[in-house]
């Protein structure tokens, strides 16, 4: 028996996840194609991939850095300095072109400077993707600008995107997204095998790589650990539910996970490097890119999308973070706050308000570019310590 | 240069406007009116529809006006601070939601009058990452206020395409429905066409306005338009606003042949950026009194309520012309449906201000054409940390204009919130600023 972390599967998706850059250099070397580096997960990858393309997303590497103040201003995200702080020092010249399906300020800036700067972008594209999504008029909105980018992408690469290779990326992307859903499944067990810092590594390395071989790697694993031939060799402790956005920074998650004198384990994780990547498949439909403005529209909302709009008076997020909460059994819920981030600290009073309403625990923690290690480990312990006060007194 | 100056004739009446604004809103269920609230984006005509007593309260200038009333704004933000909301969030938002958590509300002249008039409903637009969630946040605090948002994201007015108004227009139609619904009342197309004409009159004639501004010596100076722009955002739509607007394009016309300007004296002429910081607007005076030095106006002031040709069909170059209204235009409006199609396609493809959300070439190209058109000698950049869309791609432009030979100087506020403004600082930067270009302090 082994652990999840002595699995072969496993060492691939960091292994990918830590030098993505060699990953998509290799791949262009390999196949000649172009690698399109994106921002945000409204992205419809699928027509890219249908393309021929690698699309890779644009991620940050939590390093201090001061390169980008001339360009972005102080009070605009982390994520969004150190995405282009990347640029900049030239990590993604090997990119042939960027896009944004459009997506919150601050990333728009930063994609904008991306675009400019780095040195060998010849095709970048701003897709208009709706803001309003519980609007009933987004899907077919949403569609109309896929037709475009479709349509600018065939441009771009000289070749046509046929009915058949859009059929084939929409079931490569869908099958990914059930593996990775049955790997959150998994993680409903009382005594899961993985790890918040597991399941980052592993939907990250898939926004990184191609979709088909990540299918691979990720189905061989799953059987691994559907089939028993895995062991743990960690306490499970409280389970913790993980609220938030761009959420890769491993060592935020070696913190909570490896590092405390409580034991507890993420069972779930609600941000864009987690579940709202890939909730939700695209569904059969003779239009194909209909379906795949429905899947984009209707899947968990990023919260800079996510409002009232007459009848509903409501957030679908809220909705679905209730669900999970009941069905994975979360006993806590830890808020992992980008700094800055303003779609989150607009939903933060209500979301901390609904979780008081149901009883459940949280923590919210203001996430910079590096993380206050020892003031976080505090914090979560004394969150968990609290938990436990009614044993104290029995 | 020597100018002959005099007070403006219209001043009172749009100072009175403004003041009769927050109170027709306050006491409008006295008389069985309708009350809502909504961003000063928001699609002011639609909601007219359903009466000649509906009155609305704009967030973005109700939290200015908090903003200038300091005291005020420091207890309206501690209070939605203690309630979980984040510092660096939209000031104006800020101001607006503690003013709605202390139940206190706020009159043009600094009146505070309790409780604060809950709307009927909200209705506003969503264009950067705080409009919708604004209201829907505040319908929270308010205990349930219906509130409708309307999606505008589909990208620059030069790109502009029927599928992209067809989107707007068909959720503009479903807001209708919906208002009808929850007012209980039965909504007149007659009074819509009227409020979209009236509309588009505001927007261009503002246009106009601001256009003459170009003449030497300015007939206006920024810290004076911030009182007249106003009006494009608190109800643009209602025929008294078009009157006062046709009122002062006439003075401001006036003045231009007289040659009266704004200061006695006009030795510097620069545009501004962002939102001021309301509750310092004197860093203006100071460059008045010290340099002879007149704001002519800004992206904001002008772009904010204008309507304008904006960046031409390639998207290379921005052309500051005044759009035109339906008449003008020869389109025709004569039912609901194309009343809608109007103000959806004048809005996205006029309004200055939603341009440079999608790209921040447009922003360069907007900021830059200012400069130029408007004769100036420099840009005062307000890097407000109030406003992240406001603030987005301002140092990009600050670059590319410095690439550009123009002068350009920054200082760090907010728009909206007294405790993140340095006062004395951003006179230094001034000072050096003004020193390093060779501009003599006035005697």
């Amino acid at each position: 028996m082994v652990t999840v972390d002595e699995l072969p599967e496993m060492k691939r998706f960091i292994e990918w996840f830590e030098n993505r850059h060699e990953y998509a250099k290799r791949w262009d070397e390999r196949t000649g194609g172009r690698v399109v580096g994106y921002f945000c997960t409204y992205m419809p990858e699928e027509i890219m991939y249908a393309a021929g393309i690698l699309p890779v997303r644009i991620l940050g590497s939590h390093e201090p850095e001061s390169i980008t103040r001339p360009y972005l201003h102080d009070m605009y995200c982390p994520f969004c300095h150190d995405t282009l702080a990347q640029a900049l020092q030239g990590r993604y010249d090997y990119l042939n072109g960027v896009t944004i399906a459009q997506s919150c300020l601050h990333m728009r800036q930063s994609y904008f400077s991306f675009a400019d700067r780095v040195e060998n972008i010849e095709w970048s594209y701003y897709l208009p993707f709706p803001h309003g999504v519980n609007n009933p008029h987004a899907a077919d909105f949403a569609k109309h600008e896929f037709e475009k980018f479709k349509k600018s992408v065939e441009e771009w690469t000289g070749k046509e995107i046929s009915n058949s290779s859009l059929d084939n990326a929409i079931e490569v992307y869908n099958k990914n997204r059930e593996l990775l859903t049955r790997m959150f499944e998994l993680r409903k067990a009382e005594e899961p095998f993985i790890t918040g810092l597991h399941a980052m590594y592993i939907v990250v390395s898939s926004q990184v790589v191609d979709k088909a071989e990540h299918n691979e790697v990720l189905e061989s694993f799953l059987e691994k650990v559907e089939n028993g031939e895995v062991e743990n060799d960690r306490e499970i402790g409280t389970r913790l539910m993980l609220i938030g956005s761009e959420d890769y920074d491993a060592e935020l998650f070696r913190l909570i996970e490896y590092g405390m004198s409580y034991p507890a384990t993420f069972v779930f994780e609600e941000n864009c490097t987690g579940s709202r990547y890939f909730w939700g498949l695209v569904k059969e439909d003779g239009d194909r890119v209909m379906a795949l403005a429905k899947r984009y529209v209707y899947r968990v909302p990023c919260p800079a999308k996510d409002w009232a709009r007459g009848e509903f008076f409501g957030r679908r997020r809220f909705q679905f973070i209730e669900d999970v909460i009941k069905d994975w059994n979360i006993e806590a819920v830890i808020i992992a706050q980008m700094k800055f981030c303003d779609p989150h600290e607009l939903d933060v009073p209500s979301l901390r308000e609904m979780l008081d309403k149901m009883g459940v625990r949280h923590l919210h923690l203001e996430l910079d570019l590096t993380q206050p290690v020892g003031q976080f480990r505090t914090r979560v312990e004394a969150m968990i310590e609290a938990m436990g006060e009614e044993d104290l007194f029995i | 240069m020597e100018v002959k100056v005099r007070p403006f004739d219209c001043w009172n009446d749009f100072k009175n406007y403004r003041m009769n604004y927050y109170r027709e809103y306050l006491e409008a269920k006295d008389k069985g009116g309708i009350r809502w609230a909504g961003s000063a984006w928001a699609f002011d005509p639609v909601p007219q529809g359903l009466g000649e007593d509906v009155y609305p309260l704009t967030g973005e200038p109700y939290g200015a006006t908090a903003a200038f009333f300091k005291d005020f704004s420091m207890r309206a933000l501690e209070t939605i601070e203690r309630k979980g909301a984040a510092r660096d969030l939209c000031g104006y938002m800020r101001n607006y939601w503690g003013s709605v958590a202390m139940d206190k509300y706020l009159l043009a002249d600094g009146s505070i009058i309790e409780p604060f008039p809950k709307p009927d409903f909200n209705f506003t637009i969503h264009i950067c990452c705080s409009h919708a969630k604004w209201y829907h946040y505040a319908a929270e605090l308010e205990g349930g206020v219906p509130t409708y948002a309307v999606d505008i994201s589909v990208g620059p007015g030069y790109t502009l395409d029927e599928k992209k108004i067809e989107y707007v227009v068909r959720q503009l139609e479903d807001s209708i429905t919906w208002m009808e619904k929850i007012t209980g009342r039965e909504y007149d197309d007659e009074l819509l066409i009227k409020a979209v004409e009236n509309e588009a009159k505001s927007m261009t004639l503002w246009a106009k306005i601001c256009k003459l501004n170009q003449a030497k010596p300015a007939p206006m100076e920024e810290k004076s338009m911030f009182s007249f722009y106003v009006l494009t955002l608190i109800r643009r739509s209602d025929e008294r606003v078009v009157k006062l607007y046709e009122q002062l394009y006439k003075e401001v016309e006036s003045r231009v042949k007289r040659e009266i300007g704004a200061l006695n004296y006009e030795q510097f002429r620069f545009v501004t950026d962002n939102p001021p910081p309301w509750p310092f607007l004197k860093v203006y005076r100071y460059l008045e009194q010290n340099y002879g030095a007149v704001s002519v106006g800004s992206i904001y002031t002008f772009g904010l309520g204008a309507a304008w040709l904006g960046m031409d069909e390639k998207g290379e170059n921005w052309i500051w012309e005044p759009a035109q209204t339906p008449e003008e235009a020869g389109f025709e409006i004569h039912d609901r449906r194309s009343a809608l199609w109007w103000t959806a396609l004048f809005n996205l493809k006029y309004r200055a201000s939603w341009q440079h959300e999608y790209s921040h070439w447009v922003r360069k190209q907007e900021t830059y054409q200012m400069v130029k058109d408007w004769n100036t000698d420099a840009i005062i950049m307000h890097l407000n940390r109030g406003c992240e869309l406001w603030n987005m791609s301002t140092l990009e432009v600050r670059d590319y204009l410095v690439g550009k030979g123009i002068p350009v100087a920054t200082y760090e506020g907010n728009m909206a919130d007294p405790r993140e403004f340095d006062e004395a600082r951003t006179f230094n930067v001034i000072d050096s600023f003004m020193q390093s270009l060779g501009i003599e302090k006035l005697s």
